[in-house]
């Protein structure tokens, strides 16, 4: 068990002059589950695969417990990883893949099958020790994988996207399973994802990286409240929020068409200071509302999902077409093609042209 | 009408699968049949090999006996077999010693300019072992080392490395990279990687290329005839040895040449018993 620390360490491709991953600094303490996430080509994956030891650190370092393994090869820096892909030994059976790593160590054979033998109760995978990968389906790969990983008892777990190749209901399952183990084990966990609902549930922290530089790291409440900038307030949040660009500064307030923002004191304030200009107004679906009056549009799609829908509006902005999505309670009587109006109950996110957040 | 058009297509798909099946197998037979005449022949009479082609005869093992226990000539038969196992066996194993490491230096931690030095293993391959005998010939000769075993394990390690660092090398390739990094992780030095990871998945692959040094090796008759004529030599020199100036000879030489096959054959079969595709399912995804 350990913290981990990245302390501006970038990651620069041979032969590519942009950084993977640039000055990363990030502090996770012991018994963390932190979640990397961003779109693909983040470098999310890289900085996980540089406190791997798997990829060279150009600059900076990358600690374990506060002893510096920048340049400790993996094999030595007691860690274990899930891959996306699980690499499982295909020539070993279950018990000889989960076994591997203390087999290296040199751990007895009577003590590693004990070993073995209590991974797998708590995977349910004690049925399976003596197939080979391949004679299992694809749930029972990922567990073994995340077998081969707690049997070492590391002090760090490395997981990168080891949920992707799992169909969407055994993923959703196999989510709050991994969560759970983690917080039984207490082991600092870094695990990378592209999909931000797997970040926001999993995650006790979850940091944003975009082309190789982090954004925000919060936890995954604060992220989706207080967004520090344009990309983390649209890459956060499913449905995404809705962001317009909107005439701002001053003490004019945000208008929406005919629709004027409510906008905290704090932001008001500052943005009063600020030069007129072009901001991004940032609303989240659920800040929305159908009602008796508020800017008018067209419903182009409802999504019913149930507990919940979400209705997406045409309505006329800066001389053209802009779609709201706008969220109901429950089942609506909306459709396609009804002439609605959408009120905003707030709060609203502004962001400055350079996609800054402004105020609270 | 449609229907009818479906119908016309889907008999001229079989129509044309049933001709390039009755193809491969006339290609197969034609193909097959000059061995097949050799074996018949190694289990007749001198008379009956050397007149009108006969598929009905008393079967005999005479010629096996003859062209096995006979001393004239230059070679025994055991000689020549041991001699071709040795040369065989020893420079198989030399040449996947050798090209094991080889091929993890350019396939899975690409040493600098490794395509060059892949260009360089097969250019080597290039110069017909004729315009080199010469050489090969004096040197040798120099070293003492005609009529020596040494001297053909020497050469067919040379002559099947070139091709073995090939092959290995793209079977080396297809090892997924996530499966050497998960052992890194798991603590596994370079020797385990190798050993516990690498080999296991290549194996067929290792196999396969086993199997064509071998094969090489046991036919190749230029360099074993100019080196070694008379002692340390091999089966291929003792199978031309039962030709003769005087008399019959064909169904001697068929069964000799017969006798000659059968250990490549048998090679052939083990190697295919380790050539299973798919041994590398289930390690990703």
């Amino acid at each position: 068990m350990a913290e981990v620390r990245y302390e501006n360490a970038s990651r620069i491709y041979p032969g590519t002059d942009i950084p993977a991953v640039e000055s990363l600094t990030l502090d996770i303490p012991d018994g963390e589950l932190l979640v990397l996430v961003g779109p693909s080509g983040s470098g999310k994956s890289t900085a996980l695969r540089m406190l791997a030891g798997l990829e060279f650190v150009d600059k900076g370092s990358v600690y374990i417990d506060a002893e510096d393994v920048t340049l400790t090869p993996p094999q030595d820096r007691d860690i274990a990883m899930v891959f996306q892909n699980y690499a499982l030994y295909p020539n070993m059976t279950v018990q000889a893949n989960m076994g591997f790593a203390l087999k290296q160590q040199g751990v007895p054979k009577a003590e590693r099958a004990e070993r073995v033998r209590e991974a797998a109760r708590i995977l349910d995978l004690e049925p399976y020790l003596d197939r080979k990968p391949k004679n299992l389906s694809g749930g029972q790969r990922q567990r073994v994988a995340m077998g081969r990983a707690i049997v070492r008892r590391p002090q760090v777990f490395l997981m990168d996207e080891p949920l992707s190749n799992l169909d969407a209901k055994l993923r959703v399952q196999t989510r709050t399973e991994l969560a759970d183990l983690q917080a039984r084990l207490g082991v600092t966990t870094v695990y990378v994802t592209h999909d931000q609902v797997e970040a926001m549930t999993m995650g006790h922290r979850v940091a944003v990286l975009k082309d190789g530089i982090l954004q925000q790291v919060d936890r995954p409440r604060t992220l989706y409240s207080h967004p520090v900038n344009l990309f983390v307030a649209g890459f956060i949040g499913s449905p995404a929020m809705n962001l317009v660009e909107a005439e701002a500064g001053g003490t004019d307030g945000i208008r929406l068409g005919s629709l004027t923002l409510p906008l905290d004191e704090q932001v008001a304030h500052n943005l009063a200071a600020r030069e007129p200009g072009a901001y991004t107004v940032g609303v989240r679906p659920e800040h929305l509302q159908l009602a008796s009056e508020g800017i008018a549009g067209e419903v182009t799609v409802v999504e019913e999902l149930g507990s919940e829908s979400y209705v997406h509006v045409a309505i006329e902005h800066q001389g053209g077409p802009l779609l709201l999505v706008v969220r109901a309670e429950g089942e609506t009587m909306t459709q396609r093609g009804d002439n609605v109006r959408v009120s905003c109950r707030g709060p609203v996110h502004v962001f400055a042209p350079n996609g800054e957040r402004i105020g609270a | 009408m449609r229907a009818d058009g479906a119908v016309m297509e889907v008999g001229k798909r079989r129509a044309v699968s049933f001709l390039l099946g009755l193809l491969s197998w006339v290609v197969a037979l034609v193909f097959f049949f000059p061995i097949f005449w050799m074996v018949l022949n190694g289990f007749k009479e001198e008379i009956d090999a050397n007149t009108d082609p006969k598929l009905v005869f008393d079967p005999t093992f005479d010629r096996f006996d003859e062209v096995t226990s006979q001393t004239q000539g230059l070679l025994g038969f055991r000689e020549a077999f041991m001699n071709s196992v040795w040369a065989v066996s020893i420079s198989t194993i030399l040449v996947l010693v050798l090209a094991i490491p080889a091929a993890y230096a350019l396939a899975i931690r690409p040493v600098a300019k490794w395509r060059d030095v892949l260009f360089f293993f097969i250019s080597t391959k290039f110069l017909p072992v004729v315009a080199a005998i010469l050489p090969l010939w004096i040197i040798a000769r120099e070293l003492d080392l005609l009529n020596t075993r040494l001297v053909l394990i020497i050469l067919y390690t040379a002559m099947n490395l070139p091709l073995a660092v090939w092959m290995l090398r793209s079977f080396f390739s297809e090892v997924p990279k996530e499966l050497i990094e998960a052992a890194q992780i798991d603590g596994a030095k370079l020797r385990g990687q190798i050993t516990s990871v690498i080999l296991p998945i290549v194996a067929p692959g290792l196999a396969a290329t086993a199997l064509l040094c071998v094969i090489f090796a046991w036919n190749e008759f230029f360099l074993a005839v100019q080196l070694n004529p008379v002692d340390g030599s091999t089966i291929p020199i003792w199978v031309t040895s039962n030709v003769s100036t005087r008399g019959n000879f064909l169904a001697k030489l068929s069964a000799a040449s017969t006798l000659a096959t059968l250990p490549v054959v048998l090679a052939g079969w083990l190697a295919q018993k380790r050539m299973i595709r798919g041994l590398s399912m289930g390690a990703i995804k």
